[in-house]
């Protein structure tokens, strides 16, 4: 009896049909540490391989993006933006939300993107969704110092932006946006391993979505106008996210206090979902995928 | 005390057959239904045994069932069967690329799996950077790789490409590149599937030697998935043979290899039925199988349109692994009957007494030619199967892997 006990003290890990209730394998992410290193030095150096712009293509899409929304929303519709320039109000938006929606499409995608390498390896599943929301934040500081060149070049025309006491909080506002994007993906990444129906939904649900999470007007813009409807806006805690954004680098609007701290829980707990899903799923998703 | 390194405890592996849809949908909800009662999931009782050709009765299949083994620290096991028995699945269950239905397997070491070479290897990226990658995907960290990258570049032999993408790579090169990655690998316990099967001979040699010294002089732990048997024998102690996700034999690995050759390429025909010159031919048996040492005795049927000069009869035996052991044709023997003989039709009984071939498996195949040439030649007519007997308990001692024939007058005579 006491040689069974001490050749089972003496067990590294044990594979059994399901992970515990809640296990986050912290340890084991720390081991594979440089794996999530090397994946996103992967990630940022292969994907503009054997194009003729190469990185800039990291500077062409918001700035079109934002051009667009420029003619579109705020000269043919008329949406106003107060005293900041249209672009720029726009280029602010778009940086953030573009993080967002890089995050979210990417992580919904960690187990059918990763089959074959998670059909042949083990490593912690984990590992590839914090690959994507890394990699995403390093395209994303590429096109915030895009925004702040323009940034710039306004504030010496004497545009009416500045920074304030606020902007220190900036990189709160990001981490929660990572933390949605990472918790939704997670979410929808363990539901279309068996399913693949929400990926249909996914495409368009992320276009719908821009339009009532406040990226191109003012949150008490659509209090104003659509009082009836206000609700969609401000139960949407990336309006939030926005808001904060634009009231943080531009000064413009208010800066939405208990906006942010509702955001806050409902990241934490739609992050917590997006790991109870996901660890329930990886075990058993090669089977299915 | 037994240092049990990895222990496997009734594993079984369920899977469902046929796609996805709503039927699916309906079992998921049926079974989270009886899961929230806290009842037993209701698909776990039924499911057909993994037998691929047979028509399936169940929606669901056993890949595995109730698999349990221990393996102690320096082992080295070859794990075969033919496609389908189980063997990837066991091996996926063990590198944890996906969990059991139901059962537990303890590790007391780290692993490594090798399920395939250049896991994750991308081919815009250099040679060097992907060592790298594939390197920490197989669990190393950056700076194990750093310490053996010389060695990794040079066991792979692509010096002069190590700066340049690898889809600019031969199929050769890309796997020698990968091989190279895991063989610096130091786990306690690898897990190797058939990736051998790949490169050049030179490399293959290259690969099984690293294998054999991973094993030999690290004193860790390997297990081997092949259909190469001469790479298992040459490998591995201990095999484990795998049939309709079951354990069909576990132990010492030249057993292991004759449970499998005996249950999987060889079907014990003691009658041959042919429609060209040789009509049939019958080893007289007791329970299809000769006892040693009992007589051998096989007739021959013939029958020919044209006339046959000088009948020549001959047969060669040969064992389970394809070595010859006897060839003889009647020109051999004396025997006035049937030499020199101009027939079209008739039947040549061969009889040998107290034959001498050890216990084992043996083919038979059969020529039957005139004076100048062969005219009918079918190989592999008769499979027959030698039992032990009384006799066998005293030359028990011998070693079977060399000696096939028992050879009684051998003197040893001693001088000084």
């Amino acid at each position: 009896m006491n040689l069974k006990e001490s050749t089972n003290a003496t067990w590294l890990f044990e594979i059994t049909p399901k992970n515990k209730f809640f296990s986050l394998h912290l340890k084991e992410v720390w081991v594979y540490r440089d794996l999530l290193f090397l994946f996103v030095k992967r990630d940022i150096v292969t994907v503009y391989k054997q194009t003729i712009l190469g990185p800039l293509w990291y500077f062409i899409q918001p700035l079109l993006t934002s051009l667009t929304f420029t003619i579109v929303f705020n000269n043919l519709a008329g949406i106003s933006t107060g005293s900041v320039p249209p672009f720029l109000f726009n280029l602010a938006s778009i940086t953030v939300w573009n993080y967002f929606t890089a995050c979210l499409n990417g992580t919904s995608n960690t187990f059918a993107s990763n089959a074959g390498i998670f059909g042949k390896v083990y490593f912690p599943r984990i590992i590839a969704p914090l690959t994507v929301v890394l990699s995403n934040l390093i395209k994303f500081f590429i096109q915030l110092f895009i925004f702040l060149c323009f940034f710039i070049y306004y504030y010496s025309q004497d545009a009416l932006v500045s920074f304030n006491s606020w902007t220190y909080f900036f990189p709160l506002v990001v981490i929660l946006l990572g933390i949605l994007g990472l918790g939704f993906g997670m979410i929808i990444s363990a539901l279309v391993t068996k399913y693949r129906d929400l990926t249909y939904l996914i495409g368009f649900g992320i276009q719908l979505l821009m339009y009532i999470s406040a990226v191109f007007f003012p949150l008490d813009l659509i209090a104003v106008k659509m009082p009836k409807y206000a609700w969609l806006v401000q139960y949407n805690p990336l309006a939030y996210c926005i808001e904060a954004t634009r009231y943080m680098l531009l000064s413009t609007g208010a800066f939405p206090f208990w906006g942010i701290v509702y955001t806050l829980f409902f990241s934490i707990a739609v992050l917590f979902i997006g790991l109870l899903l996901f660890n329930h799923t990886e075990k058993k998703f090669i089977d299915t995928v | 005390m037994k240092d049990i390194i990895l222990k496997v405890e009734n594993i079984s592996k369920q899977y469902r057959l046929g796609t996805v849809g709503t039927g699916s949908l309906v079992h998921d909800l049926n079974r989270w239904w009886h899961q929230i009662r806290g009842k037993e999931d209701p698909y776990l009782k039924i499911g057909d045994t993994n037998d691929r050709s047979t028509k399936a009765e169940s929606d669901y299949v056993w890949a595995l069932q109730d698999i349990n083994f221990e393996i102690e620290r320096g082992e080295v096991i070859g794990i075969i069967g033919k496609n389908g028995a189980g063997k990837s699945t066991l091996l996926k269950i063990l590198s944890r690329v996906t969990a059991p239905t139901t059962g537990s397997i303890k590790f007391g070491g780290r692993v490594a799996s090798l399920l395939e070479v250049g896991t994750g290897f991308n081919g815009e990226m250099t040679g060097r950077e992907n060592i790298y990658l594939n390197g920490a995907i197989l669990g190393m960290t950056k700076k194990e790789i750093t310490s053996k990258l010389d060695e990794i570049i040079e066991f792979s032999g692509c010096q002069r490409y190590i700066d340049t993408p690898v889809k600019r790579y031969s199929s050769g090169m890309y796997v020698r590149l990968a091989f190279a990655v895991a063989a610096f690998l130091e786990p306690e316990i690898l897990i190797v599937d058939e990736v051998l099967a790949v490169g050049d001979a030179e490399f293959q040699k290259k690969a099984i030697g690293k294998m054999q010294d991973i094993s030999k002089t690290g004193g860790r732990t390997v297990l081997f998935v092949s259909h190469n048997m001469a790479a298992v024998k040459s490998l591995c102690t201990r095999g484990i043979v795998m049939e309709h996700g079951k354990v069909k034999f576990d132990g010492g690995i030249d057993g292991a290899l004759d449970a499998y050759q005996l249950n999987n390429s060889i079907e014990i025909e003691t009658e041959y039925i042919g429609d060209n010159i040789i009509k049939r031919a019958l080893l007289h048996t007791s329970n299809n199988s000769i006892k040693y040492k009992s007589d051998f005795k096989l007739d021959v049927f013939f029958e020919s349109k044209n006339l046959i000069k000088n009948l020549v009869l001959g047969l060669v035996v040969k064992d389970i692994n394809d070595v010859e052991l006897i060839g003889v044709n009647n020109r051999h023997y004396q025997s006035d009957k049937i030499n020199q003989q101009d027939v079209y039709k008739g039947y040549v009984s061969i009889f040998i007494k107290e034959l001498n071939l050890f216990p084992g498996i043996y083919k038979i195949d059969l020529f039957l030619g005139d004076s100048t040439t062969d005219l009918e030649i079918v190989y592999e007519a008769i499979k027959f199967n030698i039992l032990e007997s009384f006799e066998y308990e005293v030359i028990n001692s011998l070693n079977f892997k060399i000696n096939k024939v028992f050879h009684e007058n051998i003197n040893w005579e001693y001088n000084s």
